[in-house]
C-alpha cells in the first residue's frame, strides 16, 4: 500500500499542471519558430538564388550573342579557346570559367580546366534541348552554378556550338547561411519567452487550484467556516463559488445536527437535574423507612421497603445519568493524583466487601505508581468487578501489571469463569442501557455501568476492551497511561 | 446532643433531612435562606452547619464565607450537586470543611457530621495539662488542641487543626492525599483529594512563611520542622 501510494503521488508531480503547461507552450513555440523559419528560409533562399542565376543566364546569353557572330563555323581549336576566353573576360570580377564545345572539339577559358562541375546529365540536357539549362552543383564547401546553352544561327538552325559556364556562388551561400543563423537566433528567445509565459499562465491557474486544495483540506479537518475568495468570472471562479456554497450548506447542516444533539443532551441533563431535588428528599428518609418497617403490618412494611430500595436504585440511576451527561458535555474533569495503583485496587475491593470474593494478582506495594483520577479508577474497577460478579461466575480474578514501552501503561484485567459473552453481544457491551437478552430484565446495575467505565478510561487516554477467554469466561482489559497530563 | 444548623431552600429536602438527622440524635435548626441561616448561626449557636450551595438570594458561597467570618472554628459541610466542580473548589477555599453530594442518604450525612464533630471536639481548650510541641515559631498544644504562631493563637477550622495535628505528629514523614483523607476526613481512600489540597492551602495562608507543610511531588505532603 505504501509503495503504491508513493508512486501515485509521484506521477502527478512529474506531469503536474505546471510541467504540462510549460511543455505545451515550449512545444508550440518551437514548432512555430521552426515552421516560420523554414518557410522564410526557403522563400528567401529561392529568391536570392533565382535572382543571381537569372542575372548570370541573361549576361551569358548577351555575351554569346555579341561574340558568336565573329566565330567561324566550324571553328578551329584556337578559335574556340579564344571565344571561351572572351566570354569569360566579359565578366569583370573574373569569377567565370567558360568551356565551349563543338562536336569533338572543346576549349576552356582557363588552360587545363577539367570542368569537374559539369555533370553528364547537364551535358546531355544541353545536347537534347535548345533551351538554356542550369544546375547548382556542390563540391566540398563550394556551391557553383553551372549553366549550359546551345548557340543557334539567326535562322534558327543549331550551330553545334555549346557554351558551358561555371560561376561560384560564395556570396549567395553567405546570405543563405546568415538567414539560417538569424532563424536559429530568433528561435531561442522565442522558446524562453514561451516558457516564461507558460510559467505565468500556470501560476494564474495554479494559484486558485492551490487555494481550492488547501480549502478542501481545511474543511476535511473540520474547519467548516472555510471560504474561498472569488476573483473574476472564469471557470475557476465558478468552481470557487460552488465550493463556497457547498461549504456553507455543509456548515449549516452540521450546525443544525450539533444543535439537535446538544438539545437532546441538555434535555437528558436537565431531566436528571430536576429529578435530583425530589430524590434528595426521598433519599434522606429511606433510612427512617427501613428502621420503622419492622413495626408496620406486613403489607405496609413490604410497600415501605420497596419504596426505600427503589429510591436508592433511582438515586444511583440519576447519578449515573448525570455522570454520562457530563461526559457528553465534555465537562468531565480529571483530578489527577499520583498513587500506588495496587493499593487503589485493593481499597476498591475492600470498600465493597469483595476482598474474599475476588482473587487478586497485584504487584508489590509502591512498585507501580501512576497519575490517575483515584475516584474514576475506583469507578472503573468497581464496575468491571461488579459486572463479573453479577454476570460471570466465580472465581473472579483481578490482575494488575505494568507494561513498559514508549508510554508506560498499567494493564488491569478482570477475568471471570462464567459462560462468557455471546459473540453478538460483544461489540455492544459498552453501549448505554444495552441488554443482552430481549426480555430486558432489570439487574442491580443502572445499565450505564460499562458505558461509564469506558468513558472514565477514555478521559484518562486509555483503552478498555472485552473478550472471551479460550479457556472460558470473559475478560475485560483496561490499559491506562501512567503519566497523564493535567486535565486533558 | 449535637446541634446542626441546616440551610436548605427546598421544603421537602429540608424536612426530610431534618427528620432523618433528628432520628439520628441531632438537635436540628433549619433555615430557608442564607440570611436566615446567618441569623440562626448567632442565636441557635450550632455545633455544625450543613449548607446547600444552591440558595435563592444570598449565594451559598457567600453564606459560607460569612459563616466562617462569624466563627473561625464552626465546622461547615456543603451539600452540592455532583459536577458543580468549581463550586466545590471555591467552597473549600472559602472555608468549608467537607462536602456531600446530593442526593445523600441520612446515614452518610450523619457519618460526615460526626466526623467533623470529632475534629471539632478536639478543638479548643478543654483545659488539662498542655502537651506542647514547638517547631520554630509554631507551637502546637496536643492536649489543649490549640496552635500558636509566635505566641499568638491561630484560629483554625476543625479540618485544618486535625490536618496540622496529623502531619506534625510525624515531622518529615510523607502522607499521601489518600492517607490524609482517611485520617482527617474519615473519607474512603478514593475520596476527593481536593479536600486535602484546599485545606493545606488554607493552613499555609493562616501560618504564613516559612512553609511548615511541604508538597512532595507525586506523593503528598509532609510537615517540615523548622
Amino acid at each position: 500500500m505504501r509503495g503504491l501510494s508513493a508512486r501515485r503521488s509521484r506521477v502527478p508531480q512529474l506531469l503536474g499542471l505546471r510541467t504540462r503547461l510549460v511543455l505545451a507552450f515550449a512545444l508550440v513555440a518551437a514548432l512555430t519558430a521552426t515552421t516560420t523559419g523554414a518557410l522564410t528560409f526557403r522563400e528567401a533562399r529561392t529568391g536570392v538564388l533565382q535572382q543571381s542565376q537569372d542575372a548570370v543566364i541573361s549576361q551569358l546569353r548577351a555575351q554569346a550573342n555579341r561574340l558568336a557572330p565573329d566565330l567561324d563555323i566550324p571553328p578551329t581549336q584556337d578559335g574556340l579557346r579564344r571565344f571561351a576566353s572572351d566570354v569569360a573576360a566579359s565578366e569583370p570580377s573574373g569569377a567565370w570559367r567558360v568551356m565551349v564545345t563543338y562536336g569533338e572539339l572543346s576549349a576552356t577559358s582557363a588552360a587545363g580546366d577539367r570542368f569537374a562541375e559539369l555533370t553528364p546529365a547537364l551535358r546531355e540536357a544541353v545536347r537534347s534541348s535548345v533551351a538554356t539549362v542550369f544546375q547548382r552543383v556542390r563540391t566540398g564547401d563550394h556551391t557553383s552554378l553551372v549553366v549550359g546553352m546551345s548557340v543557334a544561327f539567326t535562322t534558327g538552325a543549331a550551330s553545334g556550338l555549346r557554351i558551358f559556364l561555371t560561376v561560384p556562388q560564395a556570396t549567395e551561400q553567405a546570405s543563405v547561411d546568415a538567414l539560417v543563423t538569424a532563424v536559429e537566433r530568433a528561435t531561442v528567445p522565442a522558446l524562453v519567452l514561451a516558457v516564461l509565459l507558460a510559467l505565468l499562465a500556470a501560476r494564474g491557474v495554479l494559484r486558485p487550484v492551490r487555494a481550492l486544495r488547501s480549502a478542501t483540506r481545511s474543511i476535511a479537518e473540520g474547519r467548516l467556516d472555510t471560504r474561498l475568495a472569488v476573483n473574476g468570472s472564469d471557470e475557476l471562479a465558478d468552481l470557487s463559488h460552488t465550493f463556497n456554497e457547498t461549504a456553507a450548506a455543509l456548515e449549516a447542516s452540521v450546525a443544525e445536527l450539533r444543535g439537535m444533539e446538544a438539545r437532546a443532551r441538555r434535555f437528558a441533563a436537565d431531566v436528571s437535574h430536576e429529578l435530583r431535588t425530589p430524590l434528595a428528599a426521598m433519599s434522606a428518609v429511606t433510612d427512617v423507612l427501613d428502621e420503622d418497617a419492622a413495626r408496620l403490618d406486613p403489607d405496609t412494611a413490604t410497600a415501605v421497603r420497596l419504596i426505600s430500595e427503589e429510591t436508592v436504585k433511582l438515586a444511583r440511576l440519576v447519578d449515573d445519568l448525570m455522570e454520562i451527561s457530563r461526559f457528553d458535555a465534555g465537562a468531565a474533569v480529571l483530578h489527577l493524583d499520583e498513587i500506588d495503583l495496587a493499593e487503589s485496587l485493593r481499597r476498591t475491593l475492600a470498600a465493597r466487601a469483595w476482598t474474599d470474593l475476588v482473587d487478586t494478582e497485584l504487584p508489590p506495594p509502591d512498585t507501580l505508581r501512576g497519575r490517575v483520577d483515584p475516584r474514576r479508577l475506583d469507578v472503573v474497577v468497581a464496575n468491571l468487578v461488579g459486572n463479573a460478579l453479577r454476570h460471570g461466575a466465580r472465581p473472579v480474578r483481578l490482575r494488575l501489571t505494568g507494561s513498559t514501552g514508549t508510554e508506560p501503561r498499567a494493564v488491569i484485567e478482570v477475568l471471570d469463569s462464567g459462560p462468557g459473552i455471546p459473540a453478538h453481544v460483544l461489540p455492544h457491551v459498552f453501549e448505554r442501557f444495552y441488554k443482552s437478552d430481549a426480555a430486558r430484565t432489570r439487574t442491580e446495575g443502572s445499565g450505564l455501568g460499562l458505558a461509564i467505565t469506558a468513558e472514565n478510561v477514555r478521559v484518562h487516554g486509555g483503552t478498555v476492551r472485552a473478550a472471551n477467554r479460550p479457556e472460558g469466561g470473559a475478560v475485560f482489559t483496561v490499559e491506562l497511561p501512567l503519566h497523564n497530563e493535567e486535565n486533558r | 446532643m449535637p446541634r446542626v444548623l441546616l440551610i436548605e431552600d427546598d421544603r421537602a429536602v429540608r424536612e426530610g433531612v431534618a427528620l432523618a438527622l433528628r432520628r439520628q440524635g441531632h438537635e436540628v435548626g433549619t433555615a430557608v435562606t442564607g440570611e436566615e441561616g446567618l441569623r440562626q448561626a448567632r442565636s441557635f449557636r450550632p455545633d455544625v452547619a450543613v449548607l446547600d450551595l444552591m440558595l435563592p438570594g444570598m449565594p451559598g458561597l457567600d453564606v459560607c464565607r460569612a459563616l466562617r467570618d462569624l466563627d473561625q472554628t464552626l465546622p461547615i459541610i456543603m451539600a452540592t450537586a455532583r459536577g458543580d466542580d468549581e463550586d466545590i473548589v471555591v467552597g473549600l477555599e472559602a472555608g468549608a470543611d467537607d462536602y456531600v453530594v446530593k442526593p445523600v442518604q441520612a446515614r452518610v450525612l450523619d457519618a460526615r457530621i460526626r466526623a467533623v464533630l470529632r475534629r471539632a471536639a478536639q478543638a479548643p481548650g478543654d483545659g488539662g495539662i498542655p502537651k506542647l510541641d514547638t517547631y520554630g515559631d509554631l507551637t502546637v498544644d496536643r492536649a489543649g488542641f490549640s496552635v500558636a504562631l509566635r505566641g499568638v493563637p491561630v484560629a483554625l477550622a476543625a479540618s485544618e487543626l486535625r490536618l496540622l495535628l496529623t502531619l506534625s505528629a510525624s515531622p518529615g514523614q510523607v502522607f499521601s492525599r489518600q492517607q490524609l483523607l482517611e485520617a482527617v476526613w474519615e473519607h474512603s481512600y478514593h475520596g476527593d483529594a481536593r479536600l486535602v489540597d484546599a485545606c493545606v492551602k488554607r493552613l499555609r495562608a493562616k501560618m504564613g512563611e516559612p512553609r511548615y507543610i511541604e508538597t512532595v511531588r507525586g506523593f503528598g505532603y509532609r510537615f517540615a520542622a523548622r
